[in-house]
């Protein structure tokens, strides 16, 4: 059935109205009842919102084609900016300063007020997880010569390993 | 049926005790969903991860599944084991994702798992976009009873095995919108009313302005079929679980309020033109010979909403909700014991609901 408002697509809703004491019904295209405001558009969607920020010139300046990739799993700026999706959880130590941007924009807050967790699961200390983490940053910021950053990693670094 | 697939637990009845479950208004919500996002240190987000990092993550999820008290006695399926029709029947259930059963010529990918209590529909699926989505689904309005539940199993999961967290992002997800929390809380909710006296609009976008966000159930995309829609919380970050699913049900309180408001005006203003519709709709289903899907549910919509304002003494609203799931195409071939095209199916259907209708008290 085609479309009883455009004619020219296919009809996919059925809207029924009740105006007047009668009722109406009428079979529309996906964008015609959009129009009528009976989609599905779901609102502003999360992931559409993402995109839309990452797409944007915010979003050029923030995730850079041709800036660095995460050194855990090699996903890059641009590889982010195609899919909306991270590869591993160190992505967001790679991506800190942007994302926190990002989040800022798409939450409203970079801050987690949720549940907090410490690891209790036998393979995992987080200290040990925080350090290496601290260390492969501290590394990473001594190749880019961001000696200011480098020593704040080391103060970090060393208060984590001091024996109180 | 392949020899792997003898294998898995049989899905049975698995997940659906919801539609037995007392449903606060269950007359306008038909369920109240919570899930959340959770992945793994020392391993890429799953669409990254390799074959065989994939598989070390199932069997670790199986693991702790396993031994999560709250999930009582569960099963656990490897996805790609199953056959493609027991796949369907579990997203027509809403168990799993179409992510994660994969598209019909691929096929899931590797490791991809789900967990699922005996008792209750609480589980995980493994692999998905996240390591792992645990999740809940109740009857009715029940949000904070589903969140209590969910709770639960994230406390037994996360002893066992190391989440990636973050101490300013939360819980790291794989897409920085879930991240945080990484909950999203949904009602499935039936908004005849709003949708006759054209104010749905204006409450849809009204939501949109609160951190709140919709869209249609079934059908391609998103679109609205049955005047049913999902509600759910658009943001993950920086507020605490409770406030989340707090605003959520305070939000999704104040629309069951105007829909109850808009069954009302409809009553007293076009009350002739309700009942003809009502009336109609309840007569197509009972004696229609062939259904397609979409149809059913419109004129379930209107059955649904004549049950509601009593101009229906019957079919009870848990039935329409069983019918719902049990008239969609991987439900009926399953009880034809056959696969069905699509002439086929929407003669089952058609042949499914007039039993269901004549089994229910007559009007």
């Amino acid at each position: 059935m085609d479309c009883e408002n455009c004619g020219e697509r296919k009809a996919k809703i059925t809207l029924t109205e009740i105006e007047n004491n009668e009722m109406r019904t009428l079979n529309l295209c996906t964008t015609c009842a959009t129009l009528k405001g009976v989609s599905a558009g779901g609102g502003s969607a999360p992931m559409a919102d993402l995109l839309a920020h990452l797409g944007g010139s915010t979003g050029d300046t923030l995730f850079d084609e041709a800036g660095e990739a995460c050194e855990y799993c090699g996903t890059g700026a641009g590889d982010f900016r195609k899919s909306g999706r991270l590869g591993c959880p160190q992505c967001y130590a790679q991506f800190d300063r942007q994302l926190r941007a990002l989040l800022r924009r798409v939450h409203g807050s970079s801050q987690h007020m949720g549940k907090v967790y410490v690891s209790t699961a036998p393979d995992a200390d987080p200290e040990q997880v925080r350090l290496s983490t601290l260390r492969r940053r501290l590394e990473r910021a001594v190749e880019i010569e961001d000696f200011e950053s480098a020593a704040d990693l080391r103060d970090a670094i060393h208060a984590l390993t001091e024996v109180p | 049926m392949t020899d792997g697939a003898a294998a898995s637990p049989p899905i049975g009845t698995h997940g659906l005790d919801w539609l037995d479950e007392e449903a606060p208004d269950g007359d306008i919500v038909i369920s109240s969903r919570v899930r959340l996002a959770r992945n793994l240190q020392g391993y890429s987000f799953s669409a990254q991860a390799t074959g065989e990092e994939r598989e070390a993550l199932l069997e670790k999820a199986r693991a702790a599944t396993e031994a999560a008290g709250v999930l009582e006695a569960v099963d656990f399926w490897e996805v790609s084991r199953l056959d493609p029709v027991d796949r369907l029947l579990l997203l027509e259930r809403r168990l799993v994702s179409k992510e994660l059963i994969g598209k019909p010529e691929t096929g899931p990918r590797r490791g991809s798992g789900l967990a699922l209590s005996r008792t209750r529909a609480l589980g995980m699926m493994v692999n998905e976009e996240d390591h792992l989505r645990l999740q809940t689904l109740r009857g009715g309005f029940q949000l904070v009873a589903a969140w209590r539940d969910l709770d639960q199993l994230d406390e037994e999961v996360g002893a066992r095995l190391p989440y990636a967290y973050h101490q300013e992002f939360g819980f790291l997800t794989s897409c920085p919108t879930n991240v945080g929390t990484g909950l999203r809380a949904s009602v499935f909710i039936h908004l005849p009313g709003l949708v006759l006296t054209r104010q749905i609009r204006k409450v849809l976008e009204g939501m949109g302005q609160l951190g709140v966000t919709y869209r249609g159930l079934y059908g391609e995309g998103s679109r609205i079929v049955g005047n049913l829609f999902q509600i759910s919380n658009q943001t993950t970050l920086g507020k605490t679980e409770e406030d989340l699913i707090d605003q959520l049900e305070r939000l999704v309180g104040r629309v069951i309020g105007y829909e109850k408001q808009a069954r009302a005006v409809l009553l007293r203003e076009a009350p002739n033109v309700l009942e003809d519709k009502v009336w109609r709709a309840y007569g197509i289903l009972c004696h229609a010979r062939s259904l397609p899907f979409e149809e059913m549910m419109n004129l379930l919509s209107g059955v649904r909403l004549g049950v509601s304002l009593k101009l229906l003494k019957s079919p009870r609203v848990d039935v329409i909700s069983r019918m719902m799931i049990h008239a969609q195409t991987a439900h009926l071939a399953r009880a034809a014991g056959r696969r069905l095209d699509e002439a086929d199916a929407d003669a089952f259907r058609a042949s499914y609901v007039r039993r269901a209708l004549n089994g229910a008290e007559s009007n």
